[in-house]
């Protein structure tokens, strides 16, 4: 048995010493109100917790008064299990954002403006000839992202190659989660969705770089170990 | 003699703690930091102290004061979408830095790019870095996106910040083409040809969107300021808002998706 602080058994007795006395003033103002079983049963239970307590100190553990029946404790209510102990939600791992995320991002943009400024420092952006109409380059590309695009346009008409297609992809793109109802997210169930996604990365990847670096003058195929590289950054 | 050891100068290490203090206790300085900020009351690691510097700092707009386990785990976000912000900063203070030597017009757009990277102190460094840091977030924003792929990482209750994502990469694009045309050179000039020639496919309206943008028929000078303006102020306004709502909407959905 738990040993119970002196200063609650005093606060307590207190409360019970008060209670008992009012008991009998209140009886005869109030009595109207509280049925006399359960006043009796009150001042039973009082009187049989004042005994344990008073015992508490001087018999230092097992009590020695009992209530009706042996019994030391009555109970109150029943709490079922599942009512309020059970959290809905389950705990989850959790650690702070400083300094554990924080950190992480500090020194990851700290390698990333390194990076940046070396490699700004070592290469240098294009700057060609000032623009001029008259004197179209060979072959004109568009910017990297692009040359997928470009490419594309080469093989199909420029109505399902410049629009039909990328902006398909696009909405297949946006719709991805309203099309894909798998709900896990493991990789061992999701082998269909990502051997799509890997397809169309790599269907993307490849044209674009075909576009780059194996298109030459009049936009025909070349190999870049053969005739150089035609692409600017 | 004991009258000065009563009375000590007081030595310059206690005069700025003193200082210290006294600036500390100030009614300025408190206004500025919000109570239960560390710069009121100081740092020592526990773990209060470290909600308090999320929770008592403009960071408590980014990020909540705890996140799970896996998430600061660089292997499995590999901090692309992160580093697409950053590189987003990066593009804004370098792009700004550029703006004071440029003028967007068809006779002094390439001079003035000459000139910055000729005689303008960390011109040519700081171009390179704009030029360079906007391919690496065309690479990170994509990248992100096949990450986030392949973690399932668009599923309930995450679809529509997905469907934002797209926007993101679009609007990322828009502001890496808008600004290819700004230096004004060959490859500018004819890349972007090539570029809004792919648009004028589209069915219905593609013309007349290219017209719009292209202020004309053909690339000219109105082209150059319109994309100048949607390059400087209006894409990157669009894509702050959206930004603003992928993130709020990344906690609301319960921050990071995973582990898997």
């Amino acid at each position: 048995m738990t040993e119970i602080p002196e200063h609650l058994l005093k606060r307590a007795q207190a409360a019970r010493e008060k209670a008992a006395g009012g008991d009998a003033g209140g009886a005869q103002a109030g009595g109207d109100r509280i049925p006399d079983q359960l006043l009796d049963r009150t001042k039973a239970a009082s009187d049989g917790a004042a005994a344990v307590v008073a015992s508490a100190p001087a018999g230092g553990g097992v009590p020695v008064g009992a209530g009706p029946g042996g019994h030391t404790q009555r109970l109150l209510t029943v709490v079922k299990s599942g009512s309020i102990q059970e959290a809905k939600a389950a705990p989850v791992d959790k650690v702070h954002t400083w300094p554990h995320l924080l950190a992480v991002e500090f020194v990851a943009a700290l390698a990333c403006t390194a990076f940046l400024f070396v490699f700004s420092w070592v290469v240098n952006a294009p700057l060609l000839q000032a623009a001029d109409f008259n004197k179209t380059p060979n072959p004109s590309k568009a910017p990297w992202y692009f040359l997928g695009l470009q490419e594309l346009l080469t093989m199909f008409h420029p109505m399902i190659a410049g629009v039909t297609l990328p902006g398909m992809g696009l909405i297949a793109l946006i719709l991805a989660p309203y099309l894909d109802r798998n709900a896990s997210n493991k990789p061992e169930d999701r082998k269909f969705m990502t051997s799509m996604m890997t397809m169309f990365l790599m269907f993307w990847a490849v044209l674009t770089i075909i576009g780059s670096f194996f298109r030459g003058p009049g936009f025909n195929f070349t190999f870049p170990w053969r005739d150089g590289i035609f692409f600017e950054l | 003699m004991a009258k000065v050891l009563d009375n000590p100068r007081p030595t310059a290490k206690e005069r700025l703690a003193k200082i210290g203090e006294q600036m500390q206790g100030s009614q300025a300085w408190n206004s500025i930091f919000r109570p239960g900020s560390i710069f009121r009351k100081g740092y020592t690691d526990s773990p209060r102290n470290r909600s308090y510097v999320i929770m008592n700092s403009v960071l408590y707009h980014l990020h909540p004061v705890k996140v799970k386990r896996h998430a600061v785990k660089v292997s499995y976000t590999l901090c692309l979408g992160g580093l697409s912000f950053f590189l987003f900063i990066l593009l804004t203070v370098t792009g700004i830095f550029l703006m004071f030597f440029y003028r967007p017009t068809g006779a002094n757009a390439w001079q003035d790019i000459q000139t910055l990277q000729t005689s303008v102190t960390f011109g040519l460094l700081v171009r390179n870095m704009h030029r360079w840091g906007a391919h690496l977030m065309v690479l990170s924003v994509f990248l992100h996106m096949a990450r986030v792929f392949y973690h399932g990482a668009y599923k309930p209750p995450r679809e529509f910040n997905w469907v934002i994502g797209v926007i993101l990469l679009t609007l990322t694009l828009l502001l890496s083409f808008t600004g290819y045309l700004l230096p004004w050179d060959q490859l500018a000039l004819w890349a972007v040809t090539v570029g809004t020639n792919m648009m004028g496919y589209s069915p219905l309206v593609g013309n007349q969107v290219r017209f719009v943008l292209l202020g004309g028929v053909e690339i000219g000078s109105e082209t150059l300021l319109r994309w100048y303006v949607l390059h400087v102020i209006m894409f990157p306004f669009i894509i702050i808002i959206f930004m603003a709502i992928h993130f709020w909407r990344v906690r609301k959905d319960g921050g990071i998706s995973g582990p898997l």
